[in-house]
């Protein structure tokens, strides 16, 4: 045995329910199936439970809307696995087998239902110079901050579009950054009658005005958007445009993102129906393939109140002929609602689709040129003569913005859904079908 | 550990040995350093993180000689060697 690296020891859990994603959905789901009794396990890419939303600095405290559901996830019984990736997953006789990645490590899962809570990410619209360092996503500007990062003194712009652009705005203002604009790419009619419409849901006018006066010194403007980033080898300026006239700004970072996107690769590998870009749910959370469900923003954007409700709607009936509770399936319907209003008015103009010119980068991974792909008829003939969407975030930025350019379909989702090390793709478990209890148990048959 | 502040951890970037505070990420730290660009894309431009969440792998540098680890999803640990593709 001696000169084997343990990393080629897959580590083997066996479960009633595997929970993909630690956000709100997930979180919410795995907690109340464990409180049912059900052996629950929860895998998840990030360092902590949280998702995006409730991230925060390892060892620092977690936001009082997040700390009682990771305290009850902990007292629950699930086992939570972070730092981890999803690999593939198959259908076998009982149930599921989920090859993930965990700490350079092969981890098999053995799942007989599996609970999809993938979160989103945000849309990317190209640009000239969006690739320059310094260019940075909305989302990911918060996340850097969550991460330890200090914006103290850098001078950021924000021009993206959606909600989330507030709460990153106040986020930066808290952090000491000098914020010279916050630029939102929807019309300000079209603002002002989704603002006007939010008295239908108070708490969430309350909350866009608490963001708003921790950056009341800094601009916010609407129907402007970021046409160019200029530099070299780093960001130094950008042009922005109203339609009407062009200016610049000299800046250290630009945020930028057009609303959120469903993460639905691994429901498209296990052959969910995905329905407008999210994946189609019924009212118990089920997918259209037995034994999957799905909660939360991969099902459709709506917030993390929302993803609560369907968490615990998943993880009530998962398993069980039970229906859920009429007051989960009220509440779920009234958050749909006003997520639906929210999406209208926030939708990427028409002028954000002439953005990139021929020589605009659009694949990220493979340095692939708007220019190059054009001619194409769909997304398989662009990938097979330009690589467009091979690299290692598999399309994840370039696919949902092409999608949006040039009305592309996604191409069929293969295996591995990230890139994984050869030793996690070729882990196979010897011998049994299913490994024995308890849920820690760890295996260590393997060749490599 | 300084009074009422955060224990801070050593690690070593680009052959420069830093203090950084604990629980922070490889990708947070690099950014405080102001190091912008952490890897070289396939037609040599330099590229920095976008998404911080591990979707757009536009992070990745090496970690105790592990190339190709994504930067926002690493946690700093004492001791850790950090290789970006750029030093600038």
């Amino acid at each position: 045995m001696t000169g084997l690296r343990v990393d080629f020891y897959p580590e083997i859990v066996a479960a009633d329910v595997a929970v993909i994603g630690a956000g709100p959905g997930g979180i919410a789901a795995a907690v109340s199936a464990a409180e049912r009794g059900l052996r629950v396990v929860v895998i998840d890419r990030g360092l902590e439970p949280g998702g995006q939303i409730w991230r925060h600095k390892a060892g620092a405290a977690a936001t009082p809307e997040a700390q009682p559901w990771i305290t009850r996830l902990a007292a629950s019984g699930a086992r939570t696995i972070n730092g981890t990736s999803v690999v593939d997953v198959r259908p076998d006789a009982d149930g599921f087998e989920i090859l993930a990645e965990s700490a350079s490590r092969p981890l098999h899962i053995w799942a007989a239902d599996i609970i999809l809570a993938t979160g989103a990410r945000e849309l990317f619209i190209p640009f000239d110079g969006w690739t320059l360092p310094g260019v940075m996503g909305i989302g990911g500007t918060q996340a850097l901050i969550k991460s330890g990062a200090s914006f103290a003194g850098k001078r950021v712009v924000i021009a993206g579009s959606g909600p989330l652009m507030l709460p990153v705005a106040a986020s930066l203002a808290d952090a000491g950054a000098n914020l010279l604009l916050v630029a939102e790419q929807a019309r300000r009619a079209a603002v002002a009658q989704f603002a006007t419409g939010l008295w239908r849901t108070p708490s969430l006018l309350l909350q866009a005005a608490k963001y708003r006066v921790r950056f009341l010194t800094s601009s916010y403007t609407t129907g402007t958007w970021v046409t160019a980033a200029h530099g070299v080898d780093r960001l130094e300026s950008i042009t922005l445009t109203d339609g009407r006239r062009t200016w610049r700004h000299d800046v250290d970072v630009l945020c930028t993102g057009y609303g959120l996107i469903p993460n639905v690769e691994i429901a498209r590998l296990i052959g969910c129906e995905i329905r407008e870009g999210a994946i189609a749910v019924d009212n118990r959370q089920r997918t259209n393939v037995d034994h999957v469900l799905a909660v939360g923003e991969a099902t459709g954007i709506g917030g993390a109140p929302l993803s609560l409700i369907e968490g615990a709607i998943a993880g009530s009936t998962v398993g069980s002929v039970e229906a859920p509770s009429g007051h989960l399936l009220r509440r779920r319907a009234a958050l749909v609602g006003a997520a639906g209003r929210m999406l209208d008015v926030f939708a990427p103009r028409e002028e954000l689709r002439s953005l990139p010119h021929a020589d605009t980068i659009v694949c990220r991974c493979e340095d692939v040129s708007f220019g190059a792909v054009q001619g194409a008829a769909c997304a398989r003939q662009a990938k097979l003569y330009t690589r467009v969407g091979m690299g290692p975030c598999q399309g994840r930025t370039c696919m949902p913005a092409l999608d949006f350019l040039l009305a592309w379909q996604a191409d069929s989702v293969r295996p591995p859904v990230e890139p994984a090390l050869v030793s996690v793709l070729s882990s196979e478990v010897a011998g049994e079908a299913t490994p024995s209890f308890p849920l820690t148990s760890s295996v260590g048959e393997a060749y490599q | 550990m300084p009074r009422g502040g955060q224990s801070r951890i050593s690690i070593v970037i680009n052959g420069d040995r830093v203090e950084v505070p604990a629980g922070i990420t490889v990708a947070a730290a690099l950014f405080n350093l102001g190091i912008t660009a952490l890897r070289t894309s396939v037609s040599g431009e330099p590229r920095g993180p976008v998404c911080a969440m591990g979707v757009c792998f536009e992070c990745r540098v090496t970690i105790d000689s592990r190339p190709h680890q994504r930067a926002c999803l690493t946690a700093a640990v004492d001791g850790m060697h950090i290789q970006t593709a750029s030093t600038s």
